[in-house]
């Protein structure tokens, strides 16, 4: 009886991998943002092959001069090149905004499971906590957590979490609700499993898909958050190259040279269309049909 | 004889599909005259409902109408423009729908919807509209209609909703009304007073119907001529009378015969054996040709035109006005006086 | 059910959520690493300041009687002492939220003067030209962060195209603020209207295939009318909903809006309390940022049951 349970929720995961496999490379918006991504990831992994200087190196003699084969997309306002941090920058903000996704992720999954599936005074208190965290705009939040955590990257891991981790409750707990009522879970309870078991090796594998299209979005999300809180000041700090940072520095120069706060804005939108994009092609692969 | 007020010829649907065109309309051909009540009945799938919707091309997006005549009132509405086509929806020709849960708006309230066509349409004032509303809901009986206007669709039981919906109908004086399958989703005793209700109002205000059923009682209660459809086509036409009785087309006999009776004792209950075609590639030939006890060769070739079951077997006859007449009894089927004889040996008991 | 009988019961809902609001806003300091008074007030600062600070905050008591001495100022709207100004900090957040709710009223109003027309011309128009640019619109317009789009409509409209508006400031007189508040309600108008199009356009497309579309149509009803009294009446009862859900988005854009545009707004409050260190004003701006959010989350859900019949019979 409960080999018949396993095997049945064996199939179903199966097929939903199968059917991906399957479609991917026919799938515009997947491949358009896979190529797209992966050309800036490529870039950010590469950096220091592909840039002619480094991201910090002052040359005060030498500010704001315009694009030339030294340069080629010109200095900025202490003479560091403009390539450099650009490409160094994808670095620091793709690295934090990709891994500020994972705490989020697996804590809100963990707690969606598990307040979808026992349901009760968990269900309700997570519920409330995830109203409370819901009532604070995004931003503010963050940036007031980041203030008090004190400003550099740690911080932003912690705020992210402590604030992101709704968005993926919401997601896993209504999966839940309703995967919960399918045979296959009455089937595996029927046999006596586990309630661990069937969380995590049978309702986990069905109700995570649309949590991982969400963090594709999430991404999204958290970069222009890293970016905005390097825009004020409390995100990563300088030295360290960020989009959001030469932004703010760049405004100074806004009448004379626009680009300075142009061109990373432009880095940080062709970023998020790659994700975007990507997030769309997944949504669409990994629909059950 | 009286112009027919409603004239379909050969009328052809179309699906565009990914695997292809299916054509769920493939010739269909009836007439309605004024103050008359055709029904039109069939299975799910035969395509009564899409050649319906086609008279007054309320499609859905992928359907097309691809073929055929048809008139309204005089007007070729095939051919003509949308302008002119909506200028005979809601006036000359309205429509009651199956289910009134979905077919009435949810945030309006129902005196308004049931005003809408004569503030809209026919320039009435919005308390001369009202009024009117408040008319129609008397006359199709709703109770209490001042209050009950008042009312969301959500509100109101299915046996009023449906009622709404007739009054909507009739909002505008049309001169036919297109029933697609009124009474389907009702409770059984809330279908026989809507059914009642639909007959007194065509007989005291002389609207035409078409009456789009799955139900043979349903149309035996309410009309006095029907079309029988089966894969797209009208297999055959004529009164209730003539085709409950003497049916002519062993589809329209397997029909009869399948419905329970519970007056009399058989054996089984009886139905007919295979399934509907797949109207992407139909059979060759008579379509019901692979579910019919009376097949023969010539059944399975060429396809089987609608024949022409006068009295005497002359021609039809053609009136001055050099308008064709469709026949008031006609049969796609070749042996079609096999099928009036096994009918008569075994007669289907006619339902009151 | 009546409306206030909704209102009431959505009103007592909130209650526990405020109550967290209060504590995760009280909480806030404790989050603080090492000494919070220490740290706030830096290393310059003697020890005698930093042990009256603590005192004065009550971080000597234990953590219960903390919250209570907390709540009790706020029930007697007493939301701390700036640091930097001396004065009360709910006094300076109330000084500046004309600005900031105008910022938020006149960005909300512009980004459904773009939603809808776009979201109609989209559905109505499915799978043409203007559709496949409408859809664009949310794939990469969501990826542009508020800030640089403020800077972007900066330069383009008030430094480069004849000044058209002021570069900062907030103006006086009502046409003085929509002059001043164009560009930045602008701003926040397109950091939320792909959300808004998105949906609106999905929203108006399902409600297309519905039974009731049919019958407005068999009723020889013109098309306008079909869309406009039919079509639009319900499609827009799901997107409030996802306004209001995503109006804490909108909200906390505000903020870094107003630091582009130099606005006296509560962004601008709190983005320079940060910058001096001033705790108690970055504590009651966030406060007052969640209240104002959960009274949003209220109202759109008193409009939702407004324009829709149904919900109060659930």
């Amino acid at each position: 009886m409960a080999v018949a349970a396993e095997l049945v929720a064996e199939a179903q995961f199966v097929e939903h991998r199968r059917g991906f496999r399957r479609r991917w490379y026919r799938t515009p918006s997947f491949v358009a943002g896979v190529t797209i991504l992966g050309l800036i990831v490529l870039a950010a992994l590469a950096a220091p092959l592909i840039t002619q200087h480094n991201p910090t190196d002052q040359d005060l003699l030498h500010t704001l001069a315009g694009p030339s084969r030294s340069h080629w997309l010109g200095t900025d306002e202490l003479g560091r090149d403009v390539w450099s941090r650009l490409a160094y920058g994808a670095r620091t903000d793709l690295r934090v905004a990709f891994l500020a996704v994972v705490f989020p992720f697996t804590i809100g999954t963990v707690l969606g499971l598990v307040s979808g599936y026992y349901g009760g005074w968990i269900d309700t208190t997570t519920n409330w906590l995830v109203n409370v965290v819901v009532a604070f705009p995004f931003y503010i939040l963050i940036i007031a957590l980041v203030f008090a955590l004190g400003p550099g990257t740690r911080s932003i891991y912690i705020a992210i979490t402590l604030v992101g981790w709704v968005s993926y409750t919401r997601i896993i707990r209504g999966e839940v609700l309703v995967a919960k009522r399918r045979e296959y879970v009455l089937a595996a309870r029927a046999a006596g499993l586990s309630d661990r078991r069937i969380l995590f090796r049978h309702l986990l594998p069905n109700v995570v898909t649309q949590a991982i299209v969400f963090a594709c979005s999430d991404v999204v999300l958290d970069i222009l958050a890293i970016v905005t809180l390097g825009y004020l000041g409390l995100g990563v700090q300088p030295p360290t190259p960020d989009w959001g940072r030469m932004i703010a520095d760049g405004q100074t120069f806004l009448t004379t040279h626009w680009e300075l706060s142009t061109i990373p804005g432009i880095a940080i939108v062709i970023t998020a269309l790659g994700l975007s994009l990507l997030a769309d092609g997944l949504a669409d692969l990994l629909r059950p049909e | 004889m009286t112009e027919p007020l409603l004239r379909v010829e050969g009328l052809r649907v179309e699906f565009n599909l990914a695997r292809g065109v299916l054509r769920a309309v493939d010739g269909a051909s009836f007439e309605v005259r004024p103050g008359e009540a055709l029904g039109i009945v069939g299975e799910s799938g035969s395509g009564k409902t899409m050649a319906l919707r086609a008279l007054v091309r309320l499609l859905p997006p992928a359907a097309s109408v691809t073929g055929g005549t048809v008139e309204i009132d005089g007007v070729d509405v095939t051919a003509a423009s949308e302008g002119q086509r909506r200028e005979l929806r809601g006036r000359t020709v309205s429509m009651i729908f199956q289910e009134p849960m979905t077919a009435l708006n949810p945030v309006m309230r129902v005196g308004e919807q049931i005003a809408e066509t004569p503030l809209v349409r026919l320039g009435l004032s919005r308390r001369a509209a009202r009024g009117r509303a408040l008319e129609l809901m008397s006359l199709v009986g709703i109770p209490d209609p001042k209050r009950r206007s008042r009312a969301y669709p959500h509100e109101l039981s299915g046996g009023l909703r449906q009622r709404v919906m007739i009054a909507i109908a009739l909002s505008a004086d049309p001169k036919l009304i297109l029933c697609d399958e009124p009474t389907t989703a009702l409770d059984v005793t809330i279908q026989d007073q809507i059914l009642k209700l639909l007959g007194a109002l065509q007989r005291d205000l002389g609207v035409s119907l078409v009456f789009v059923s799955h139900d043979l009682a349903v149309i035996a209660q309410t009309c006095t001529r029907v079309a029988v459809m089966y894969a797209g086509q009208v297999v055959e036409t004529g009164t209730v009378d003539a085709v409950f009785h003497e049916p002519r087309h062993p589809y329209t006999l397997g029909l009869l015969r399948s419905v329970p009776d519970f007056d009399s004792v058989r054996d089984r209950l009886s139905s007919i054996p295979g399934a509907p075609p797949d109207l992407a590639l139909p059979p060759a030939g008579c379509r019901f040709h692979p579910r019919c006890p009376f097949v023969q060769d010539d059944c399975v070739g060429a396809p089987i035109p609608l024949i022409d079951l006068r009295a005497d077997g002359t021609e039809p006859v053609s009136d001055p006005t050099g308008v064709r007449h469709l026949s008031e009894r006609a049969t796609r089927c070749l042996y079609h006086e096999r099928c009036a004889e096994d009918a008569r040996r075994e007669p289907v008991v006619a339902r009151a | 059910m009546s409306l206030t009988g909704y209102v009431a019961r959505r009103l007592l809902h909130l209650v526990p959520v405020v109550l967290g609001v209060t504590i995760l806003c009280f909480f806030l300091i404790h989050l603080v690493p090492g000494d919070p008074a220490r740290t706030i007030l830096g290393n310059q600062a003697t020890d005698q300041r930093v042990a009256l600070l603590r005192h004065d905050w009550g971080l000597d008591r234990p953590l219960p009687v903390q919250y209570g001495k907390f709540m009790d100022r706020v029930a007697h709207g007493d939301l701390g002492t700036s640091l930097f100004y001396n004065v009360s900090a709910g006094h300076l957040v109330l000084e500046r939220l004309p600005v900031t709710l105008w910022l938020i009223a006149f960005g909300t109003f512009l980004s459904i003067a773009i939603a809808v027309p776009s979201a109609l011309q989209a559905a109505t128009h499915r799978d043409k030209p203007s559709d496949h640019v409408v859809r664009a619109v949310p794939l990469v317009g969501l990826g542009f962060p508020p800030f640089w789009i403020g800077i972007v409509l900066l330069l383009v409209f008030g430094l480069h195209f004849g000044r058209l508006f002021p570069v900062g400031g907030y103006g006086s007189g009502f046409f003085g603020h929509v002059h001043s508040m164009f560009l930045p309600a602008l701003t926040v108008a397109f950091t939320i209207s792909p959300i808004l199009i998105r949906s609106l356009r999905a929203s108006l497309l399902e409600v297309f295939e519905s039974d009731y579309i049919t019958t407005a149509r068999s009723k020889g009803l013109p098309e306008r009318r079909v869309l406009a009294h039919h079509a639009l009446r319900n499609a827009v009862i799901s997107t409030v909903s996802v306004l209001g859900v995503n109006i804490g988005y909108l909200v906390g854009g505000t903020l870094v809006i107003e630091a582009v545009y130099a606005l006296p707004g509560l962004g601008q409050l709190m983005i320079n309390a940060i910058n001096q260190r001033d705790f108690p004003v970055v504590q009651a701006v966030t406060l007052a940022f969640a209240v104002m959010v959960v009274l949003v989350y209220l109202l759109t859900d008193v409009v939702h049951a407004l324009l829709d019949p149904r919900v109060r019979f659930d």
